[in-house]
């Protein structure tokens, strides 16, 4: 879970922030890059539709939640961020449909 | 150097500290005695279930039992708020037991049948619903969904909440949790209980043995008698989402939180608290055939616990004979029976003695053909 603190001054990666390109630091989280980019919220909270943000940055509070790369609900501080990924933070805009 | 309490109740689950809470209600100090985080604890994994419906076929005074605890789950619930500022989320809005094929709801309609029958005049509320009617209940539920049987009694409580809030009730009427303290030895002389720990002994009038799994070992000692063994159960939860559920089913429920849990699995023979896949897998697919819509929800976790079972499922609530101030206290549903441990089987407690109805809980039923927990 734990690696050692990226290097600011090194090599940086892209990656794309509800449509924008943030550059962060090779090895750092995808939560480290929604912090960095400003993106926060992140989510809302489904039930109290509460705003939310990256919070413990250790896989434990699931507040983190985002799209990376299509995939809905991905624990943010727990994927390194990678060039070229496609990160979403725009909360579920829905509730889940009642059949 | 010996320490004293009115009470040494041995666990800290949810069986022994809602008896621990209930004891210090009663103007007791008792002193709760909880191995640690090493323990294989029930009541840190379980479903949260406040369950009624289907208890106590052939066992009409576990029937009235878990009753009793439903009707005084409010109070408990509002009692721990008021004293703790801790909401357990309890919720009493009935609960469904939904069936997927006409012989599950054959089944269903003849034990809930069976369930009134036995209650006589105290009566037993239920109705079998066809999917039309559940569906009003339950907008979600999907095409495979037969029916079910609902009843008015049940409903659920986050059981990690409830397990603060009787922890800190306990603490703020001037009883004692002592954790990391695994009794080793338990003895009585002259009316008095020494229990030893490795933070020394604790000394008291009066014992409650709620050690879950951890009884078996220690109730000779003080001539109880608890053969539990433990039943695995597994369970999932998914991310949050926005209210589904307006009440819990025996397989599904909603957090406050917006978290789905899916339980309901029994594994018997098992002693480790491993979860695997192919009950997930079960688990899985029972939910998504009862709710469609879950199928497009993200686990977050799956996890297993050990129930604590009894040869024949029911509790065992015993007074010991060689030494009268030792009270056994076990059950397979300790989340359902808190408000009855804390509200009334602590009251015995401090009376010192079991009221005449509860010998059929004696463990003396078992004979000598007990199956030992292993
Ligand atoms: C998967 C699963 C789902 C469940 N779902 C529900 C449900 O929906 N509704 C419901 O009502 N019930 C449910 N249950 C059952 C419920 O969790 C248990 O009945 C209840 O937790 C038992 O509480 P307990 O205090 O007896 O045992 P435990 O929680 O096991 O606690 C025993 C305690 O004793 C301590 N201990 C052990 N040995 C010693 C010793 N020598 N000295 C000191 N301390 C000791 C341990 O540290 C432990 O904390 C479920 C159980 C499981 C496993
Ligand atoms: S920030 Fe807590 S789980 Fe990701």
């Amino acid at each position: 879970m734990y690696a050692s603190l990226p290097d600011a001054a090194g090599p940086q990666v892209s990656v794309i922030v509800d449509g924008k390109p943030v550059a962060v630091p090779a090895g750092a989280s995808v939560a480290a890059a929604l912090l960095l980019a400003g993106a926060v919220p992140s989510r809302a909270n489904p039930v109290t539709h509460a705003p939310r943000a990256p919070y413990c940055m250790m896989g434990v509070c699931f507040e983190c939640l985002v799209e990376i790369d299509g995939i809905p609900e991905r624990q943010a501080c727990m994927i390194a961020a990678a060039e070229g990924m496609r990160v979403r933070c725009a909360p579920r805009s829905s509730p889940p449909e009642r059949s | 150097m010996a320490m004293n309490a009115d009470a040494i109740v041995v666990g800290g689950g949810l069986v022994g500290s809602a008896i621990g809470y209930g004891l210090a209600c009663e103007g007791l100090r008792p002193v709760v005695l909880d191995e640690g985080d090493v323990a294989l604890r029930a009541s840190r994994g379980n479903f949260g279930l406040v369950w009624v419906q289907s208890k106590g076929l052939g066992n009409p005074p576990y029937q009235r039992w878990s009753r009793t605890s439903s009707e005084l789950w409010p109070e408990l619930a509002e009692r721990l708020r008021t004293e703790t500022g801790i909401g357990v989320g309890h919720h009493r809005p009935g609960g469904v037991c939904v069936c997927l094929t006409d012989e599950e709801f054959g089944a269903r309609e003849q034990m809930m049948h069976a369930m009134r029958s036995q209650m006589g005049e105290d009566g037993f509320d239920y109705r079998m619903l066809d999917r039309g009617e559940l569906k009003e209940l339950l907008p979600g539920i999907g095409p495979a969904v037969v029916g079910g049987s609902w009843s008015p009694y049940d409903g659920h409580a986050n059981p990690l909440y409830t397990l603060r809030a009787l922890h800190a009730g306990l603490a703020a009427r001037g009883g004692r949790y002592v954790p990391e303290a695994k009794v080793q030895t338990l003895s009585a002389a002259s009316g008095i209980f020494t229990a030893a720990t490795a933070h020394g002994r604790f000394q008291a009038p009066r014992l409650v043995l709620a050690a879950g799994l951890g009884s078996a070992a220690l109730a000779a000692q003080v001539g109880l008698h608890i053969p539990v063994f433990p039943v695995r159960g597994q369970i999932i939860v998914t991310e949050r989402i926005a209210p589904l559920l307006r009440m819990p089913t025996l397989i599904l429920r909603q957090t406050d939180e917006g978290s789905v849990m899916i339980g309901e699995s029994r594994e018997e023979g098992r002693n480790d608290d491993q979860s695997g896949i192919e009950v997930v897998h079960r688990l899985a697919a029972r939910a998504v055939a009862t709710f469609p819509l879950l199928a497009g929800v993200r686990m977050v976790r799956t996890w297993a616990a050990l129930r604590v079972m009894s040869p024949d499922g029911y509790p065992i609530y015993e007074q010991s004979e060689s030494c009268p101030g030792a009270f056994a206290a076990t059950c397979h549903s300790g989340v359902t029976l808190a408000a009855a441990h804390a509200l009334r089987y602590a009251k015995y407690v401090a009376q010192g003695s079991l009221p005449e109805e509860f010998q059929v809980f004696h463990s003396r039923r078992f004979g000598s053909d007990v199956r030992l927990a292993s």
